[in-house]
């Protein structure tokens, strides 16, 4: 797979390190207990159309949040995750 | 030697004016250069090839190409051995050594061919249904029996002695098979100026074309082609896969028709080509007919037995029989008269013989009869003749050579990679590729271009074969029609068509027409079984390229690295480093030789080799709140030079790492990890930075590799170090225990942490990778002797400090004795499923020392703890997780984790270690043995 | 009565003499191996999914527990997911006792298993040994060694030579980067033929009357007062008084129709087999250090694999930087496989939870029962998994062996992490 990591250009895969779903976001300190086993353990896991994190450990060691689908590996974006994201 | 009795003029592609010479199963043979393994030994009249996989019957020549099922012979030999290679793919050089496979003692006369007499008792999948008793382990039994017949080449144990690279490329086309379409869609792409990759598996291109009598017509494409310099044609490459991002992958084959291997220079290259458009024109594989004994040797393709003739000059025979359902067989009638080789006939099996085809077979005096198929062969020794029912009576023909042609499959494998599926289409009756993924195209005989329609012809013939490797025939297809194995995916997995080393190329289609006709399903419902890569069988050293032995992975090497192996330190694997585990004395084995250092840390001083710590600098004006929230012990309170240790835990409240945190300067900390999570702790903090907090302020950077880092330690560190840098940089008073300094050595600027992980006094020296050396000789110089890292350990297990056997992803601060350090009164990462009912559950292993009762006894790493010592199994209570001889305890010494640790203090357990039959009578005691206090930091 | 009964069961038993008479008459007397049923309008239990935990499911509930009128729904073809597309590797070498005790319940089934299903399932006792490449790692194997033994399960730890007679031409040189330091053994463990553990079962499962139905996708539950009454299927509505998902490589998309959201994340694992050779490795030999294992099939093909590709995937095919890492490791554990050919390679979905441990059990909907999220481990586990899921849907309650392996476990912080990797499914 290519990645285009928005600082070096598109890349093979192996140089970044998979790190999940891209749609998470950390619960406050007092959030639910349910909220919180979500964040920690739960997933959607939806065949098709998936937001994950790809670290590019050989390159910018950005996290990068690459809009992929898993049915058919194409990818169709991907963006700094530290830049406010769409809603996957 | 002269024997090449079935030479015929013509053989467009070999040089008569080269003779080679080469050796199949021992004895002597002379071909030309040009040839093919395959065309040379049919020159010379060698008819029987190899046996089959399961019936090992005899086998000669069916293909000419890499569908070959049958003819798999072992090529050169010692470290070079290459097993199960296809006859039509080896070019022939001078010397070359072949033999065959499968066979024995001899491939004419093979003790394994009386399978094929009970072949009726070993229909297919008949190992499901005996080999079951008397005992549960009679498979053991028979399995040993069936291992021994099952397989095919032998596989050399030398080390391959030949060498492998690769190679990554990018071209905006890259265009699979030379044959004509190939060729013209490199010529239209290359036109356009833009970078073009032809792939082709031939020693040249023109693919089926150099295969007629007359291929002159393509020369001028090919020279076109050839003279674009933005065309690159690899040759002798076979394509065997594409992946995503539209890579293809495939194997040049540099050296394999070179008479010697240079094992300096690579025999084969893996590409790995980036491509924006790819091209398949991997044209078509012809499909046999059937009919009994249509495996016998002598029964060929007919469209391979052309290309024999007008290739290679090599006659598959010396009077043929056409056996075709298509247009394309008239053109083998044709190819043979030319040759002067009789026809007896064309056998169609249409109603009809195709004007004006059989008008010009009949002005050869061809016969030509329609409505004719072959029954059976005659066979005994060699092929004699066939019969065949013409118009539903019976008629036999003489022949030694049956050319058959069932008609042509699209060779669509590369199309379904990706995930396109092919299609069949029912008036063209064949598989076509389909829904491709964007930026594949298909061009020529693959898209059917150019083929006739094909049809099979269910058979009656039960022992008619349809894979001919596997030995799997039309009544093995019934079996599991009627065993209801009819999904074409059991079909193949309960009789094993298709999945010998050709995967099915000239069976699929037979075999899933036969199973449609059974089922009275069309064939579209039935479908195909799915393709995956290779295409055809890659070389794992291809694969593996030169990442092998020792740069399976790389050596991380410490700037003072050079220095342990010059100076006796025996070093050991830890990850990816190779650490000194002690420098034992001339005459002194590892245990005395670590003893040693570690007394000699407690009682004088000594240096160790600490470079391999993961170090990495956090700085911004948030640095302090990003660092309080990573490590679950307090940071925001640490003034500005002081440093302490740390531990971090991950979200799920299981302790990931510790170290040491050191702050620089209001905004600036230096952090250290341990060796084996240096790179895990860098992406925690990247992650949490970026992802969960990115409007913290903070910047992170691993220093590394920028630092090496030395531990003196010991009493007499600071008089050591105050010997090079001066007294007063190491006065207590300006530099107490736990802080950072920056210290000037002889100039050079390090940063000093007074930490210990020994328990004594200890200093850590961070410096510039390009001075760890010499920093290293002068501590040495001033009077300070090396300790390895079992010492260091030692050390670390007398303080009942934890590392890598504790810290092992299952345990929480609580476990490791440290929930003293978490502070929960803040937010970090972890606290929320740290508060979890199996978290915080008392009876969870948690950190003690073990003491043996017989001082004599060792307790050994990996012992299991029980609360009895009788019974050959016995619930554990924990484990030992780490265990030495204690110089300051004179006796061995464990740390363990056990359940219930505070009850089980000062009663005694067992440490039991039934690998090796001993039980060691252990007392729990603190996991602190030697000064609890921490008197010697000051000391 | 009783003796054409005896001679009926006798005619469709499988037998080397049955063989023998069927190759008088050409092997024209076999029937199908399992009926191919339709489905009916309902049923007390319905396992979805026709692979080997689903079908082992379905017998075990048949043959134990006197359910019979009970349905394995099967989108495709049985054995057509995970249990046709993994190496085939039978151990229960686990270091937690949850685990341990789990998987050596199966392979004490796994031991008989060809007797029971009359059905040879070739399972090959040829030992698994789990190459150390430092000391940390002895120490590591030490422990799991020893708790293997105190469980009554067999183990050896075996020192550098040991290792070199048993398989001498791996590595023993200089220049292997991680040299072998010794191994773990477990001899009872070995391999079987993956397709015949699905057939067997379909067949024992279809004699006892179990409606084994390929060709019916599960698309929805339908559900009243918190139960499910039934599923949708694309061959119509089928009730159900029960149901077991048994759906590995597809878990969360079931369970998600049911409302579930599951700790799981679906991962590529490729695999691959070599050209078919001459006996080359009579034991199954796994290379921790250089992330690979491989054994030897009966046909002769090198059965070998590594690493998952490490994200998240449906589509069952991997890539190259995979293979190339594999045969890498490959030529370097036996330095002679490099002139070998990699005949295929294939990739499976592999439902990744997030201990890397499997979840067997209860849900919050209270007729519906899961198993899954067996990562890259399934296959050993077919027969126990089967027998301990029977057991919970048939009482209602889980085995006390797959009591651990509870949905709540992550709920409740009693995590069952054989390799310490945390939260984090593609680590495992």
């Amino acid at each position: 797979m290519l990645i285009p990591c928005p600082h070096c250009g598109a890349r093979d895969h192996a140089e970044f390190a998979y790190s999940g779903d891209a749609g998470l976001s950390r619960p406050a300190p007092d959030a639910a207990d349910s909220v919180w086993l979500d964040y920690v353990y739960q997933r959607n896991n939806a065949s098709g159309d998936h937001v994950e994190l790809w670290h590019h450990i050989y390159g910018c060691r950005q996290y990068i949040a690459v809009s992929r689908n898993l049915r058919t590996h194409e990818i169709s974006g991907a963006q700094f995750a530290s830049k406010p994201r769409a809603e996957s | 030697m002269n024997g090449q009795a079935f030479r015929r003029a013509g053989g467009q592609i070999i040089d008569r004016t080269k003779p080679l010479r080469f050796r199949f199963d021992g004895k002597p043979y002379e071909g030309f250069a040009g040839d093919t393994l395959a065309s040379a030994l049919m020159a010379n009249g060698v008819r029987l090839l190899g046996r089959s996989f399961k019936y090992h019957r005899p086998r000669g020549l069916m293909a000419i190409g890499s569908d070959e099922p049958n003819a798999l012979i072992t090529v050169r030999r010692d470290g070079n051995t290459e097993p199960n290679t296809r006859a039509t793919m080896i070019e022939l050089y001078d010397g070359l050594e072949a033999t065959s496979q499968n066979a024995w003692p001899s491939l004419r006369f093979d003790l394994g061919a009386v399978s094929n007499a009970v072949s009726p008792m070993i229909p297919a999948g008949f190992y499901y249904k005996t080999f079951m008793g008397p005992t549960r382990h009679a498979w053991m039994f028979y399995e040993a029996l069936i291992r021994r017949a099952a397989g095919l080449g032998f596989a050399s144990r030398e080390p391959d002695a030949s060498s492998y690279s690769k190679m990554n490329a990018h071209a905006e086309v890259v265009i699979v098979g030379a044959g004509e379409a190939g060729l013209r869609e490199a010529h239209a792409a290359g036109q356009t100026g833009v970078r073009v990759i032809l792939i082709d598996e031939a020693a040249q291109p023109g693919g089926w074309l150099l295969r007629e009598r007359d291929h002159s017509s393509i020369a001028p494409l090919i020279a076109a082609v050839r003279e674009m310099p933005n065309v690159t044609i690899l040759s002798r490459t076979t394509a065997f896969g594409v992946y995503d991002g539209l890579q293809v992958a495939a194997v040049e084959r540099i050296q394999d028709h070179l008479p010697i291997v240079n094992a300096r220079a690579p025999r084969q290259r893996l590409w790995l080509i980036r491509a924006q458009r790819i091209v398949l024109a991997a044209g078509a594989i012809e499909q046999p007919l059937l009919f009994e004994g249509n495996d016998r040797p002598g029964v060929m393709m007919a469209g391979a037995a052309r290309g024999y003739i007008n290739q290679f000059g090599a006659a598959p025979g010396s009077r043929v029989v056409i056996a075709t359902n298509n247009d394309t067989g008239y053109q083998t009638a044709f190819d043979f008269a030319a040759a002067g080789l009789p026809v007896t006939a064309i056998l169609d099996a249409r109603d009809a013989a195709p004007e004006p085809l059989a008008d010009e077979a009949r002005a050869l005096n061809i016969a030509v009869v329609a409505r004719a198929s072959i029954q059976r062969t005659v066979y005994s020794g060699a092929l004699r003749g066939v019969v065949a029912d013409v118009a539903g009576k019976s008629a036999q023909y003489d022949c030694d050579v049956v050319a058959m042609s069932g008609g042509w499959a699209p060779a669509v494998h590369l199309s379904t990679h990706l995930g396109g599926k092919p299609a069949f289409e029912e008036t063209r009756g064949m598989f076509l590729p389909a829904a491709l993924p964007s930026g594949i195209s298909c061009v020529g005989a693959m898209t059917g271009e150019g083929l006739p329609k094909m049809s099979v012809a269910a058979s009656s013939a039960e022992r008619a074969f349809v894979d001919f490797q596997n030995d799997v025939t039309i009544k093995d297809v019934k079996l599991a029609h009627r065993e209801g194995y009819r999904s074409v995916e059991h079909l193949k997995r309960y009789t094993t068509l298709g999945m010998g080393t050709d995967q099915g190329k000239t069976a699929n289609i037979a075999g899933l027409s036969t199973m449609a006709a059974l089922t009275g399903q069309p064939i579209a419902a039935t479908g195909t079984t799915t393709f995956r890569p290779p295409y055809t069988p890659v070389s794992i050293g291809a694969l593996g390229g030169l990442e092998t032995g020792e740069h399976l992975r790389p050596l991380r090497r410490t700037p003072i690295q050079d220095w342990h192996e010059a100076n006796g330190g025996l070093m050991a694997v830890s990850g990816l480093w190779k650490r000194p585990k002690g420098y034992p004395k001339p005459g002194e084995d590892i245990l005395a030789a670590q003893i040693r250092e570690a007394r000699m840390v407690r009682e004088a001083v000594g240096i160790v080799d600490v470079s391999t710590l993961g170090k990495i600098e956090v700085q911004g004006p948030d640095a302090a709140e990003f660092l309080d929230r990573i490590y679950c012990s307090p940071v925001k309170n640490l003034k500005i030079g002081r440093s302490r240790y740390g531990v971090m835990l991950r979200e799920d409240g299981v302790v990931m790492d510790d170290g040491t945190l050191a702050r620089l300067g209001a905004n600036h900390y230096y952090v250290t990890t341990t060796t084996a999570q240096a790179a895990k702790v860098l992406a925690h903090m990247e992650y949490h930075a970026q992802v969960t907090w990115p409007e913290l302020r903070v910047s992170i950077i691993s220093v590394s590799d920028q630092f090496g880092a030395i531990a003196v330690a010991g009493p007499q560190s600071q008089r050591l170090l105050a010997r090079l840098a001066g007294a007063d940089a190491f006065d207590d008073a300006t530099f107490p225990y736990p802080s950072l300094k920056s210290i000037s050595f002889g100039g050079v600027e390090v940063r000093v942490l007074r930490a210990s992980y020994s328990g004594e006094r200890a200093y850590e020296l961070h410096v510039p990778a390009a001075y760890a050396l010499s920093l290293w000789e002068a501590l040495l110089e001033a009077g300070a002797k090396p300790y390895g890292v079992e010492a260091m350990a030692i050390l670390r297990i007398e303080k009942g400090h934890v590392a890598g056997p504790e810290i092992d992803g299952r345990t929480t601060p609580a476990d490791l004795g440290l929930a003293k350090l978490v502070r929960m009164d803040k937010e970090f990462i972890g606290r929320r499923m740290l508060q979890r009912p199996g978290i915080a559950d008392a009876s969870r292993p948690s950190l003690v020392g073990l003491a043996p009762v017989d001082e004599a006894s060792r307790i050994r790493s990996g012992a299991q703890i029980t609360l009895t010592d009788v019974g050959k199994s016995a619930p554990m209570i924990g484990h030992v997780t780490s265990s030495c001889f204690s110089p300051v305890k004179g006796h061995p010494i464990a740390l363990a984790l056990i359940s219930n640790a505070a009850e089980m203090r000062d009663k005694i357990v067992f440490a039991r270690y039934p690998l090796r039959n001993e039980t060691v009578a252990v007392r729990v005691v603190s996991a602190v043995f030697y000064d609890a206090e921490g008197a010697r930091l000051h000391v | 009565m009783h003796i054409l009964l005896l001679l009926l069961s006798m005619t469709s038993r499988y037998s080397a003499f049955r063989l023998f008479r069927e190759a008088l008459s050409a092997q024209k007397g076999w029937t199908p191996a399992w009926a191919d049923a339709e489905p009916k309008s309902g049923y007390d239990a319905i396992i979805i999914g026709g692979g080997g935990h689903g079908l082992a499911t379905a017998y075990y509930l048949a043959k134990l527990h006197g359910l019979r009128n009970v349905a394995v729904l099967e989108k495709g073809w049985i054995g057509g997911g995970n249990t046709g597309r993994n190496t085939t590797i039978i151990r229960s070498n686990y270091l937690l006792p949850q685990n341990a005790q789990f998987y050596e319940h199966c392979l004490k089934l796994w031991e008989n298993l060809s007797l029971d299903l009359n059905f040879n399932v070739m399972f090959s006792q040829r030992g698994v040994l789990n190459l150390a490449n430092s000391d940390a790692q002895m120490d590591a194997y030490a422990r799991r060694g020893n708790a293997m033994r105190l469980s009554g399960i067999d183990s050896e730890l075996l020192e550098r030579d040991q290792v070199r007679r048993m398989v001498p031409h791996m590595d023993f040189s200089e220049r292997a980067r991680f040299p072998i330091y010794g191994g773990l053994l477990q001899k009872r463990g070995g391999t079987a033929r993956h397709d015949a553990v699905a057939w067997g079962y379909a067949r024992a499962a279809s004699a006892f009357g179990v409606d084994i139905i390929q060709k019916c996708e599960v698309t929805g539950f339908r559900m009243a007062d918190g139960r499910i009454t039934g599923v949708e299927t694309t061959r119509g509505f089928i009730g159900a008084e029960r149901v077991g998902m048994a759906v590995a490589g597809h878990t969360s998309q079931v369970a998600a129709m049911a409302g579930l959201k599951l700790p799981i994340e679906s991962q590529v694992l490729q695999a691959f087999v070599s050209e078919a050779l001459k006996p080359f490795l009579d034991t199954v030999v796994t290379f921790g250090a250089g992330h690979f294992y491989i054994s030897q099939s009966d046909k002769g093909g090198l059965v070998f694999g590594g690493d998952l590709d490490f994200y998240n995937s449906y589509a069952s095919r991997g890539n190259m930087p995979m293979v190339e890492d594999v045969a890498s490791a490959a030529m370097s554990l036996f330095p002679s496989l490099g002139p070998l050919r990699l005949l295929r390679s294939w990739g499976g979905i592999m439902d990744m939870t997030m201990d890397g441990s499997p979840i067997i059990g209860l849900t919050p909907v209270d007729n519906l029962y899961l198993n899954g999220g067996w990562c890259y481990g399934g296959f050993k586990a077919t027969p126990g998994s089967g027998w301990v899921f029977a057991h919970t849907i048939a009482t209602g309650t889980p085995h006390p062996l797959n009591a651990p392996f509870s949905l709540d476990r992550f709920e409740t912080g009693r995590l069952i992490d054989d390799k310490g990797s945390g939260p984090y499914p593609w680590l495992h």
